[in-house]
């Protein structure tokens, strides 16, 4: 049986240290986990193992032969599969055209032998119980599928160890829970499988040995048969976590947001949100549930000004705010931490300063009859880093040379230092390290239990279910279960893949 | 493209590193090459280094080389100040030249037509409506953008075409052509409308003109504009992430007309500064692709004000100093056509610079891998 071994792998950027001395092994029939923040080098190690870098010091084995990686291409012919967190599929090709890609069987005169080629894929199918049909373009599958054909793709290449980076992302609980039995299939057949994640309880349930990566080194191993969620955390973040929180029961006042039949067109003029209804009183924090691309972002979009709805009411504290834009919504005391932080919540060439003003730059203090009081914005940004421990060299550091989770901890302090009356957070975790995650978590709550109304929209089901007192669940757009208390995680999972029992 | 060009050409803060050091060598790897276009011409040694020389004598090698080279940046620096600032709101304002074209010609007008005006108002009159007229002819272009989505670069390219033949046709009639002449050519404004030279009392041959002062006041006004007023931070969040800035509930159709306004107006005051300081009248071609080499300027000077100022003094010398190259070693002025070319080359590719030198750069060129 195969077995790879990683023995102390170094490699640094100019003065950043990615990997320090790494150890681990791997052999097959097992599935290792790798765990670790964003940030700690996970992303870095699975490069050099798949040859897209080249170690500064260290050796690569794989049944105690050493190896050196030139290009990706090396490890594949030794035997790595990778599968990546962004799936590497042609939308237009079908699923063997896919798997075949770069590696395309030809005949006379240069022409494909699909047939052949077809078959192949559906033996490797059918050994791994990675169901789906050879000939299905890859447009029409579903995401779990999608990854299958990744999975697929690998083995087509005669993988023996697979690299599954961060897979779960972007898979409905159902389809977690399917993946982890392929892994579980694929660990049977004596392949052997490292699976890199930041999700505790993921590496808990499906690995036999988890390794824990902080800051470029492991810091220990855990077995987890006996290993807690809260040992784990504490290992991978340096300290003790505080995973529980701690929520008064909430007292719901006046309604705040009142949203009536709303509709929303997306981008493709598809209609995105249809018909829904809701409402989020004070002192509650309602959790918008779903996977990804159910109309999430159109909602939140219509309920800022950013688009306009296509028929339904929105009405803030009682009242129709006429003529939406998010300078109104923002006045009316309206906060929003947008979903993609990179997309629109911060501009990178700007300065930490000049970003925590986005919102109120034309007012007081900031600006007095268009002059800037950079003074002013100098004073105040110091104080929004210091309460939201934001971690920058300074206020003049450029934003995009901040962490991930600082660079959100600067979105969530702009959104939430000034008045708040209601709050619309779009994936104010995604990302990020356990560290911010806590941080931002606990500043939702005391904004809750201060009396102010929150809209919760994440795809992160843990992320709803800690936090909420009330969830909706949206599927294609439709609010498809509404659930008044906590309920059991896999109700909430059936209810996101579109059951509406 | 406009990712690409923003990524090369836009510098958010004053980097020395960036602003100078980097077209500091590119020019001199310029120079470099150029001395090898020089040598495949079949010019000997001796010719390039008299070209060189005069190139470097007629620029800032007397009193006079200087008064030529400020002479020459003033309206490149203008047009420049107003390409620098659209593209710091995300917009790429190739009609500089026709701006150029009718705000001269607004000057022109009012240069000859006003005579019973004092000085110190008419030769603010003439220059604002230059101004004004160069401003109004872009915010055509922005205001199609903004309401139509019609893209700028091929708006402004059409109304530079159009702003050329307009100006021939204007030249020819009667109330604009000099009387007693048959070709294109106009009135000479009034002395009241004329610029100031600032070194007549040395020597009256000195051309530099007031208007250089106005463009140094203007580069600072620009750059507290930009950098410490509301306006220059809602351009400059549009240029660098509009989605930001649309979630900050920055209005994008607004600042695009408003920008382009004041990038005409630029553009127009650099055309009313020839007319008023330079030429005295409009003739065909009096703009002289100043427009066009200003969007070099632009780009080299990273699309900063004071980034602006010094390539604009830069291609000013070049410009001043290919005249006398010409004359001492008949080397023709094309070479600095292409001598501007090559900077502009090696500012879009600073790899090329950082690697040919890369102890000036050792912390660089770390931090990119």
């Amino acid at each position: 049986m195969v077995s790879i071994e990683l023995k102390n792998i170094s490699k640094s950027f100019g003065p950043v240290t990615a990997n320090k001395d790494i150890n681990i092994f791997a052999k097959g029939g097992e599935i290792l986990g790798l765990l670790g923040e964003n940030g700690a080098g996970k992303t870095t190690l699975m490069n050099v193992l798949s040859g897209l870098y080249r170690p500064d010091s260290g050796t690569i084995s794989i049944n105690n032969e050493e190896k050196t990686f030139d290009s990706p291409r090396d490890a594949i012919s030794a035997g790595i599969g990778m599968v990546h967190q962004h799936f590497m599929l042609v939308p237009i090709f079908s699923v063997t055209e896919n798997v075949i890609l770069g590696n395309e069987e030809t005949g006379f005169a240069n022409f494909l032998k699909l047939s052949e080629s077809e078959r192949k894929v559906k033996e490797i199918s059918e050994k791994y119980s990675l169901f789906v049909d050879p000939k299905e373009k890859i447009e029409r599958l579903p995401v779990g599928s999608q990854q299958r054909v990744e999975i697929i793709k690998v083995l087509f290449r005669s993988a023996e160890v697979l690299i599954f980076d961060e897979p779960t992302a972007v898979l409905t609980p159902q389809e977690v829970a399917e993946l982890f039995n392929i892994m579980n299939s694929l660990k049977a057949t004596g392949k052997a499988i490292i699976f890199i994640t930041h999700k505790l309880h993921e590496v808990l349930e499906v690995c036999d040995r988890i390794s824990i990566l902080r800051a470029g080194e492991i810091v220990g191993e855990a077995d987890p048969k006996v290993a807690s969620n809260k040992e784990l955390a504490n290992m991978m973040v340096g300290r003790p976590v505080n995973l529980s929180l701690e929520r008064r029961s909430s007292k719901p006042g006046k309604i705040l947001l009142d949203v009536k039949n709303l509709s929303v067109l997306s981008e493709k003029l598809d209609l995105a949100v249809s018909d829904i209804s809701f409402d989020v009183k004070e002192g509650e924090i309602v959790g918008v549930a779903g996977v990804q691309g159910n109309g999430q972002t159109e909602l939140v979009e219509a309920l800022t000004g950013l688009r306009s709805s296509l028929s339904g009411k929105i009405s803030y504290f009682g009242q129709m705010v006429p003529n939406m834009n998010p300078r109104k919504i923002h006045q009316i005391g309206v906060r929003h931490i947008p979903e993609d932080r990179q997309k629109s919540g911060i501009i990178g060439n700007f300065s930490v300063g000049e970003n925590l003003i986005l919102n109120n730059y034309y007012a007081a203090p900031y600006s007095k009859h268009l002059k800037m009081d950079w003074d002013v914005v100098s004073i105040e940004s110091q104080k929004i880093i210091k309460n939201f421990d934001i971690r920058t060299p300074s206020n003049d550091t450029l934003a995009q040379n901040l962490s991930g989770g600082n660079q959100q901890k600067l979105v969530v302090g702009r959104e939430m230092s000034s008045h708040v009356d209601f709050l619309i957070a779009s994936q104010p975790t995604r990302g990020i390290d356990v560290g911010s995650i806590e941080y931002i978590h606990e500043q939702l709550i005391k904004s809750r239990n201060a009396g102010n109304g929150i809209l919760l929209v994440s795809t992160e089901l843990e992320e709803i279910l800690a936090l909420s007192d009330r969830i909706i669940v949206l599927f294609r757009g439709r609010i498809i279960k509404e659930f008044e208390s906590n309920p059991a995680p896999e109700q909430i999972g059936l209810a996101m893949a579109g059951h509406s029992i | 493209m406009m990712d690409y060009l923003k990524k090369k050409f836009v510098s958010e803060h004053l980097d020395v590193k960036e602003i100078l050091l980097v077209p500091i060598f590119a020019t001199f790897f310029a120079l470099t090459i150029g001395c090898l276009f020089l040598l495949a011409t079949g010019e000997g040694l001796k010719n390039i280094f008299i070209a060189y020389s005069s190139l470097f004598i007629g620029s800032l090698g007397s009193l006079n080389a200087l008064s030529e080279t400020f002479t020459a940046a003033t309206p490149l620096i203008f047009a420049a100040l107003g390409i620098a600032l659209a593209f710091r709101a995300g917009l790429f304002n190739i009609g500089a030249e026709g701006q150029m074209i009718i705000g001269g010609m607004a000057a022109v007008i009012v240069g000859f037509s006003i005579d019973f005006l004092p000085v110190w108002l008419h030769l603010p009159l003439a220059l604002s409506v230059g101004a004004l007229f160069g401003a109004m002819y872009a915010s055509i272009a922005g205001w199609l953008k903004a309401s139509t989505g019609a893209h700028e670069v091929i708006s402004t390219i059409m109304l530079n075409l159009i702003a050329i033949r307009l100006l021939d046709y204007m030249l020819r009639s009667p109330i604009i052509q000099k009387e007693g002449r048959n070709d294109p050519i106009s009135k000479s404004v009034l002395n009241t409308s004329e610029l100031p030279q600032l070194l007549s009392f040395i020597d009256p041959q000195l051309r530099l003109h007031a208007g250089f002062l106005v463009m140094l006041g203007t580069v600072l006004l620009i750059y507290w504009l930009l950098f410490h007023t509301t306006i220059g931070y809602e351009f400059r969040s549009t240029g660098a992430n509009p989605n930001a800035a649309k979630y900050a509930g920055i209005k994008a159709t607004f600042t695009i007309v408003l920008v382009m306004f004041i990038a005409g107006a630029l553009a127009g005051l650099a055309g009313a500064n020839q007319i008023t300081g330079v030429l005295g009248r409009a003739s065909p071609g009096f703009s002289a692709s100043i427009g066009f080499d200003a969007i070099a300027v632009a780009l080299l000077g990273r699309s900063h004000p004071i980034g602006v100022l010094f390539a604009g003094l830069l291609f000013g010398a070049l410009i001043a100093g290919g005249r006398l190259m010409q004359v001492k070693a008949g080397v023709s002025v094309d070479l600095i056509t292409i001598i501007q070319a090559l900077i502009i080359v090696f500012i879009a590719a600073p790899l090329l610079v950082r690697r040919a030198v890369p102890w000036i750069f050792k912390e660089d060129i770390k931090k990119d891998k």
